[in-house]
This record gives C-alpha cells, structure tokens and sequence, in this order.
C-alpha cells in the first residue's frame, strides 16, 4: 500500500506528538487531574479559547507583540548588518558589544525594561528587539558575506549606484537568509514574549499562564501554551510557504524531491 | 578605420602587494599599446602572464600603479561613473543571477541604465532571439546549458550597446563545437554593430579566429609579439603566424623576449 508523500510526511510528523499525547493520557489515570489533566480536557481548553473572543484577543495580542518586537529586530540588525559587510573595520567596534547582549539572559532584560520604562507594550518591545537582535545581526552579515564575488563584479560592470546595487544584488542575495533568520528568531521572540509577558504585563499569553499558575490550572496552562505553539507552526508554515515561492529558481534534484 | 585610437596605455604599470607582505610584484610592466574603434584585438598569453590584470584596468576594477591609461579621453578607474553603458564585459563564467530568468539577466543592465521596463525587455527578448535563445526567456539558469548560459551573458553585455566589449576567456569552459559557433556568432555582432573589443584567451586558434590583431603577452604582461590577421588569409599564411605565436609563447620567461620574432 503506498501513502501520498504529503500524507506520509504528515504522519511521520506526527507521530512524536502522539506518543506525547498518549503518554500524558495514560499518566492521567494514574496521577490527580491537577497534575495531569486528561487530554480531552486540555483540546476543550485549547478549542475555547480559539472561538471565544476575549480569550483569543489574548493570544492576537501577543502575536502583535511577537511581530512587533522581530520586526524592530530585524529593521535593526539590517541597519547594523549592512554597514559592518561593506566597511569590515566598524565589525571590530560593534560584535563584541552584540556578543555581549547575546549573553545577558532575556530575564535580566525585563528587570531592566520595568525599572527603565513606564509603558508596558514599550517594555515588551524593548525586550523583544534587544534580545533578538543580536541573532538578526549574525544572520543577515552571514547571508551579506555570502554574496558571489562574481557577481558582485559582473554588476558592478554595469557602473550601478549604490541603491540599485542594493537592489538587484544585495537584497536577492540576503533574501535566504532574512527567511531563516525570522523562523529561527520566531521561537526565541515566542519564548522571550512569554517571559516578558508573565512579569511586566496585564494580557497576552504570558499573563494567562501567571493566572493559570496562581488557579493552580495545569489544563488551562497547557492550553495557553498550545495556542502560542500552534502560532508558531502557523508562522513557520506561511515562512516556508513564502520562502517556497521566493526561491523556486533553486533547482531540485528528484532524488530530494 | 579611423586613425585615433578609442582606448591606449602608455607605460602601464600596475604592481600588487605580496600575501607575506614583502615587498610587491609586478603584474603588468610598462605596457602601451592603442586599439582602434571597431578593432576587434585578441590578447594571447600563457596563464598568469597579467592578462586578466589588464583586463581589470581597462574595467576601471583596480588602478594602475603608474603609467597611464584612457578610454575615450577618459580615465576608466577615477571616471568609473562615465562609462556607465559604455563597457559591456563578458566573464569566463557566465556570472548569470540564479534568481532571475534569461529575460530577466538581460534586462539586467538596462535596468542598471534606468531603461524602461517594456523598453528593456523588447531589447533583451530581441537579443536572445539573435543568439538563438528564443523559447527560453523565462528558463532560469539553472535549467539551461552551459553554452545556453553563456549565450544569455553575450546578450547581456550586447544589450547595453556599449562601444567597448571586453571578454575574458569566455568560451573557455565551453565544448569545442559550442565554442566555435559562439566565436562565429561574437564576431558577426561585434562586426555588425561596429563595436571595440578586447578578447582575452589562451588558444592561439581562439585567438587567430576572433581577432583583428593579436598581442601576445610574456609576463609581466608586456607585449612581446603583435601580428595583424587578414580573415581571407590562406591557410599557409595562417600558419607562419601560429608558429612564430607558438614560438614567442613557449619562451615565456620572464625578462626575456624570443630571439628571432618580431616584437
């Protein structure tokens, strides 16, 4: 019997995620609901808040948030990315110091955003753009230093300005790695959000899930968790969607296919 | 021909600092030479001779150490702007951009030149149709043949109409049949279109077939042997000229020119 490639690639995809479910839903027999609330129960959670408003306009909120804060991110790790790429000697200034925030853990960040700013969405913000910057800094010079040398020379033949230099080689070469660096960044922005969240903010996911905490919850927990799981695969999902029709002049060998 | 000459090096010299940092050495030694517009000049040399080097001078890619060197009255390096459109340049590879189709890597250097789109994709549509591209404009590169590919990069230099062409070694890493129809077909354009070029290769028959006249470099890129070639010559006549170019190459040495050749 032969399976539909998608169909296949679907199960083998889920096949880890049922043996979880399976397993939890076992270990609710035997453990209290409190602990391990049976799955019945955490899909119910998980589909209420889907269609109920309030609730959803939670996990919306966050998502902005999350879009918000990759974009800042991104706006300016290409604006510190760019410039280091053409002129190396400004990478000895400013790595180090990118480097450095890399290493300061996202909860420090949100100790200082409380202590520094009154706003809570500008605290969000902030937190989001200063830990993920660093990672879109890295990832757009890797994708800018990756630029053929042939073709850098083959446009520069043509005597182009340096607008339509960035816009016919420049931009086309970064594009791969812009995509990559937003699917790796989107589940660190969907970590760090919740941290943010849960400390400095009156809605969204992090905050349900303090509430869940303080209600002793687990299934209510859980469900708030998925939500934020499932924006992530649908993000991705749209990512790769985009990153299929933006590079479908790469060849592909059928043996990949 | 007309009598001033479109592009001319006087004592070009042009030096590179060594990898260990001691000292320099010396790529191109005193060159002059004038190419005529409408020319079609093949320059000949063993590999590492300096021709590529001169060929990044004439590009405006690196300066010369000394000497000097104009295009049209123009200095290619400091009035790298000027020649915008007027130096077309066809690599060894093709240098074709993945991302964009045929059409779309002629349309290249017209966009570069601020032609309107409709404008830019009629020329280029019209250029791949003279080299026998038509039916593969929208391909990527990917999905065409080596010689197909090089054929796009021809008409993306033609494209552009620049009064000067420079090649280096372009049909190098094509098959001999391919080459020979490229060559054919390069000289018919360049013909045509009363174009300069500049052809830089290592085959002498490459060389006795494209060009109007041959220089052949000894290193450091210096000119140690200059023929002009007649293209109703007679195969007798072919042949004293291939042997004196193989004579001059197989004492490339440096500091030496060949006993008994014209120089």
């Amino acid at each position: 019997m032969t399976f539909n490639p998608r169909v296949r690639q679907f199960f083998q995809a889920s096949a880890g995620t049922l043996v979880l479910v399976a397993a939890w839903q076992i270990a609710s027999y035997f453990f209290p609901h409190y602990l391990f609330p049976p799955v019945q129960d955490i899909f119910a959670r998980t589909v209420r808040i889907l269609v109920t408003w309030p609730e959803l306009s939670q996990v919306l909120e966050t998502a902005g948030r999350i879009f918000a804060g990759l974009t800042g991110a991104f706006i300016l790790g290409s604006l510190l990315a760019i410039p280091i790429g053409r002129y190396p000697r400004i990478e000895s200034y400013i790595t180090p110091f990118l480097v450095f925030l890399q290493g300061i853990p996202a909860l420090s960040w949100v100790i200082v955003a409380i202590i520094w700013f009154h706003g809570t969405e500008f605290r969000i913000l902030f937190i989001m753009v200063i830990t993920t910057l660093p990672a879109f800094t890295f990832q757009l010079l890797d994708s800018y230093r990756s630029m053929s040398k042939d073709l850098f020379e083959m446009t520069m033949s043509f005597r182009p300005s340096g607008w339509k230099l960035f816009r016919v080689l420049i931009v086309p070469t970064i594009v791969p790695g812009i995509l990559t660096a937003w699917k790796i960044n989107l589940g660190n922005a969907a970590r760090v959000v919740v941290v943010a969240e849960l400390v400095g903010a009156t809605g969204g996911v992090g905050y349900e899930l303090l509430r869940q905490q303080q209600l002793f919850d687990m299934a209510g927990a859980l469900a708030w968790t998925i939500q934020l799981v499932l924006f992530v695969l649908v993000v991705q999902q749209v990512i790769v969607m985009i990153e299929k029709w933006l590079l479908r002049y790469r060849p592909i060998s059928e043996r990949a296919a | 021909m007309a009598s001033e000459p479109l592009i001319r090096f006087r004592e070009v010299t042009k030096e590179f600092s060594r990898p260990d940092g001691k000292g320099t050495f010396v790529a191109v030694n005193r060159l002059s030479f004038e190419i005529e517009k409408g020319e079609i000049v093949a320059v000949l040399g063993k590999t590492g001779c300096g021709k590529s080097t001169m060929f990044n001078l004439l590009a405006g890619l690196i300066e010369p150490t000394s000497g000097m060197l104009d295009i049209t009255g123009h200095d290619p390096f400091k009035e790298f702007d000027f020649f915008r459109g007027k130096i077309g340049i066809v690599f060894q590879n093709d240098r074709l951009m993945p991302w964009r189709s045929a059409i779309d890597n002629v349309v290249l250097g017209l966009e570069i030149l601020d032609v309107k789109r409709e404008q830019a994709e009629v020329v280029a549509q019209r250029w791949l149709a003279r080299l026998g591209l038509s039916g593969h404009e929208h391909d990527y590169p990917h999905a065409l043949s080596g010689g197909m590919r090089q054929r796009v990069s021809i008409a993306r230099a033609f494209a552009v109409e620049p009064e000067i062409l420079l090649c280096d070694e372009p049909f190098s890493s094509l098959d001999e049949m391919t080459a020979r129809d490229l060559r054919a077909e390069f000289v018919r354009l360049v013909k045509q279109s009363n174009k300069t070029a500049v052809f830089i290769t290592h085959h002498i028959n490459e060389a006795m077939e494209i060009g109007d006249r041959i220089l052949v470099f000894h290193r450091p890129a210096r000119i140690a042997f200059e023929a002009r070639m007649d293209r109703e010559a007679g195969a007798e006549q072919r042949k004293t000229i291939e042997d004196k170019i193989l004579k001059v190459l197989s004492i490339d040495m440096p500091a030496a020119i060949a006993p008994g050749v014209e120089s």
